[in-house]
C-alpha cells in the first residue's frame, strides 16, 4: 500500500467510527429530542479544539454471542480539548452504541481520561446518557462502575468535576455523577434514579412516571442531587461553558480574572431592604447591587431557595456568595438549606474561591419534620463547613442574625476574617418578639393590659438589643457600615486578605457530620 | 422585587415573617400522635391472608395477617393482648405505605 491508501484507509475507518451506532439509530436518538454524543462534546468546547481518543476501542464481551457484534467507540467518546482556551478533559456516552450501556472496555475509556484529567490537573466533564450496566458483560459492568466512583473520589477537590445528565442515567450510574462537583440536567431528557418505575410497581405497587420519579425538575427542586436545571441541551451547554469561566482548573489555581466592571446602577442598594425586619426582599437584588457588573451566577436556584449560592466577581476575581434569602421561608435554616450551603462553602474553599456571606435570617425553621428529618446533623453541616474553610471568609449582616442562626452564618467565632454590619443589623439572642416574651414574662402577665405591656416590652428589647452596637461593643463586628459602602468595603476586606494564611492541626480529613 | 407576590406567614419565635413558601414545605407531612389501636401498614404491599376475625381475642404475638412486600412475606402480629375490632383490608388487596389496615383494642 502506498502511504496515500493508508490514509484513505484511516480515514475510511475514522468515518465509519464516528458513525457510532449507524443512521437508523442516529434518527432514533435525535427524534427523541437528544442530540448526538459528538454533537454534544462539539457544541461545548471551543470551535476545532477537540481531539477524541481510542476511538477505535473495541468492546470485550465474549459471552451470550457478544463476540461477533461490533460496537463502535464501545459506546463513549473520549477526549480533550478547550473551553473558551482552557483546556478540559471530556467523555460523552453514545447511547445509539447498545444504549450507551457501560462494558469493560467503555469503562476504561472512561478511567483513561478521567487519569489524564487528574494527572493534567484540569477540568473533567461528563455527559451521561447510558442504559446503565451492560448486562452481557456481567462483573467487568459492575468494576467499571467502582473504577470511576473510585477516581471521582480521588479527583474530588483537586480538579472541577462536572456530570451532564443527557439521558437515562439509572442503578449504580447515578453515583458517578452524585460524587461529582456540579450536576446538570435538562427538562424531559434528564432521567436519574436508582431504582426505575417497573421495578417500582412491581415490588411496591406504586405508579409513577419516569418524569415524576426522577427527572430534571425533581432533581432540581426536591432532591437537589441536580446543580442546574435547563430547558434545552444548548441552554445546558451554555450554563457549563459560563460556569468554566467562574472557576480554576485545579485547586492550586486561581479562577481566570476578568475585566471589572461597576455593578448596574439599577440596582439601588439602600432601596432594596424594608425597615422593617419581617417583610420580605429578594437579596439576590443586593448581590446584584455589589458584584461586579450585577452579574450572578446562581447555583440550585430550584433547591431550598431560602438560602442563594452562587458565584459573582469582586474586582475581577470570582468570589462566593452565600446568602439568606428573606423572600422564601423568610430566610431560615432548614435541613435543605445547610446542606445546599455546606457543600457550597466546600466547594470553594477547596479551589481557593473567597466567601462572602450575606446575612439576614430569623433562625432555624421550626417543625417535627424538620427535626424528623435531622435539622441537628444537617445543621451541623454548615457550621462545620465555615469553621473548616481558610479560604477569605467575609461577613455582611443586613438585617437579622439571631440565635444559632448567627453563629452558623460565618461569623466571627467560627473564623471569619471581617464581619460588617449594616445599621439595620439586629444581632441578638433571638428576635425581640421571642425574647420580649420570655424576659419579661412575669412584667407581661401581671400587667393590667398584657397586650399593651407585651408591646412595650417588644419596643424595650428593640431599642436596646436589636442593633448591631452590643456585638460592635464586643467586637464580634468590626466595624458598622452604611449600606452604599458595602462594595468599597467589601472590595478591600478581599484586597487585604488575598495573601491569606491560616493554618490547621495536620489530619488525615475530618469527619463532618456528612 | 416582584411586588405582586401575596406573601404568607411565617412564624419564628413569636414574630410573624411575611414570605413565600417552598413547594415541599407547602407538602410537609404533619405530624400525628400515633394511636396504638391502629395498625398502619410500614410498607406498600399485599394483604396475602387474614388469619383472624373481627371480635377474636389475642395474645400479644399472635398473627392477624400476612402483608407481602418486596417478596418477604411479613406477619403483622398483635401488640399487645387484646381484641381485633375492625379489619379494613380484603384478601388480595393491595395498599400502599400507612394504610390504616387494623383497628386493635387492649381488654
Amino acid at each position: 500500500m502506498s502511504l496515500k491508501r493508508n490514509i484513505l484507509d484511516l480515514r475510511k475507518r475514522k468515518q465509519e467510527v464516528q458513525k457510532g451506532g449507524g443512521d437508523e439509530a442516529i434518527g432514533k436518538q435525535i427524534a427523541m429530542g437528544k442530540m448526538t454524543a459528538r454533537a454534544r462534546i462539539l457544541s461545548i468546547v471551543d470551535e476545532g479544539s477537540f481531539h477524541e481518543y481510542d476511538l477505535f476501542v473495541e468492546h470485550a464481551g465474549r459471552d451470550f454471542d457478544m463476540e461477533g457484534k461490533v460496537l463502535h467507540g464501545d459506546g463513549v467518546i473520549i477526549g480533550t480539548g478547550t473551553i473558551y482556551g482552557s483546556p478540559i478533559c471530556v467523555f460523552a456516552q453514545d447511547f445509539t452504541v447498545a444504549g450507551g450501556s457501560l462494558g469493560l472496555m467503555h469503562a476504561r475509556k472512561i478511567t483513561k481520561i478521567m487519569d489524564h484529567a487528574l494527572k493534567m490537573r484540569v477540568p473533567l466533564v461528563g455527559i451521561n446518557d447510558s442504559g446503565g450496566a451492560r448486562i452481557q458483560e456481567g462483573v467487568d459492568s459492575l468494576a467499571g462502575y467502582g473504577e470511576i466512583f473510585f477516581r471521582n473520589t480521588l479527583a474530588s477537590g483537586v480538579i472541577p468535576q462536572i456530570s451532564v445528565i443527557l439521558g437515562p442515567c439509572a442503578g449504580g450510574a447515578v453515583y458517578s455523577p452524585a460524587l461529582t462537583d456540579f450536576v446538570f440536567v435538562v427538562e424531559n431528557i434528564s432521567k436519574m434514579f436508582i431504582t426505575g418505575p417497573s421495578v417500582i410497581k412491581t415490588v411496591l405497587g406504586e405508579e409513577i412516571s419516569m418524569e415524576d420519579l426522577g427527572g430534571a425538575k425533581v432533581h432540581a427542586e426536591l432532591t437537589g442531587n441536580a446543580h442546574f436545571y435547563a430547558i434545552s441541551e444548548k441552554e445546558c451547554f451554555e450554563q457549563i461553558k459560563k460556569l468554566i469561566t467562574y472557576i480554576p482548573w485545579n485547586n492550586t489555581q486561581k479562577a481566570k480574572i476578568f475585566p471589572v466592571k461597576e455593578p448596574v446602577s439599577k440596582y439601588k442598594i439602600e432601596d432594596i431592604v424594608p425597615a422593617d425586619a419581617r417583610l420580605p426582599y429578594d437579596i439576590r437584588d443586593i448581590i446584584k447591587s455589589i458584584s461586579d457588573g450585577s452579574e450572578f451566577f446562581e447555583i440550585m436556584e430550584l433547591f431550598a431557595p431560602n438560602i442563594v449560592i452562587g458565584f459573582g466577581r469582586m474586582n475581577g476575581e470570582t468570589v462566593g456568595f452565600v446568602a439568606n434569602q428573606p423572600k422564601v421561608l423568610a430566610g431560615v435554616l432548614d435541613c435543605d438549606s445547610s446542606d445546599k450551603a455546606a457543600r457550597f462553602i466546600r466547594y470553594c474553599n477547596a479551589f481557593n474561591i473567597p466567601l462572602i456571606t450575606l446575612e439576614d435570617l430569623p433562625g432555624y425553621l421550626p417543625g417535627v419534620d424538620q427535626e424528623h428529618a435531622g435539622v441537628i446533623r444537617h445543621g451541623a453541616k454548615i457550621l462545620y463547613a465555615y469553621s473548616e474553610a481558610t479560604v477569605p471568609k467575609i461577613t455582611v449582616i443586613i438585617r437579622k442574625a439571631y440565635g444559632g442562626g448567627y453563629i452558623a452564618m460565618n461569623s466571627r467565632h467560627l473564623r471569619a476574617d471581617f464581619v460588617f454590619a449594616w445599621p439595620t443589623a439586629e444581632i441578638a439572642v433571638m428576635g425581640p418578639e421571642g425574647a420580649a416574651n420570655i424576659v419579661f414574662r412575669k412584667e407581661i402577665a401581671e400587667a393590667e393590659d398584657p397586650e399593651a405591656m407585651r408591646k412595650q416590652k417588644i419596643e424595650e428589647y428593640k431599642e436596646k438589643f436589636a442593633n448591631p452596637y452590643v456585638a460592635a461593643a464586643r467586637g464580634y463586628v468590626d466595624e458598622v457600615i452604611e449600606p452604599q459602602e458595602t462594595r468599597k468595603i467589601l472590595l478591600h476586606a478581599l484586597q487585604v486578605s488575598a495573601n491569606k494564611v491560616d493554618n490547621r492541626p495536620a489530619k488525615k480529613h475530618g469527619i463532618p457530620p456528612f | 422585587m416582584a411586588e405582586n407576590t401575596i406573601y404568607k406567614p411565617l412564624i419564628v419565635h413569636s414574630a410573624v415573617y411575611k414570605t413565600e413558601y417552598t413547594r415541599k414545605y407547602e407538602n410537609r407531612i404533619k405530624w400525628e400522635k400515633p394511636d396504638e389501636n391502629k395498625i398502619l401498614s410500614f410498607i406498600p404491599g399485599t394483604i396475602i391472608g387474614i388469619q383472624a376475625k373481627e371480635g377474636q381475642k389475642l395474645k400479644e404475638g399472635d398473627v392477624i395477617l400476612i402483608l407481602e412486600a418486596m417478596k418477604m412475606h411479613n406477619k403483622v402480629q398483635m401488640p399487645f393482648d387484646g381484641k381485633v375490632v375492625k379489619i379494613y383490608v380484603t384478601k388480595g388487596e393491595k395498599i400502599p405505605k400507612m394504610h390504616l389496615m387494623l383497628e386493635v383494642e387492649r381488654i
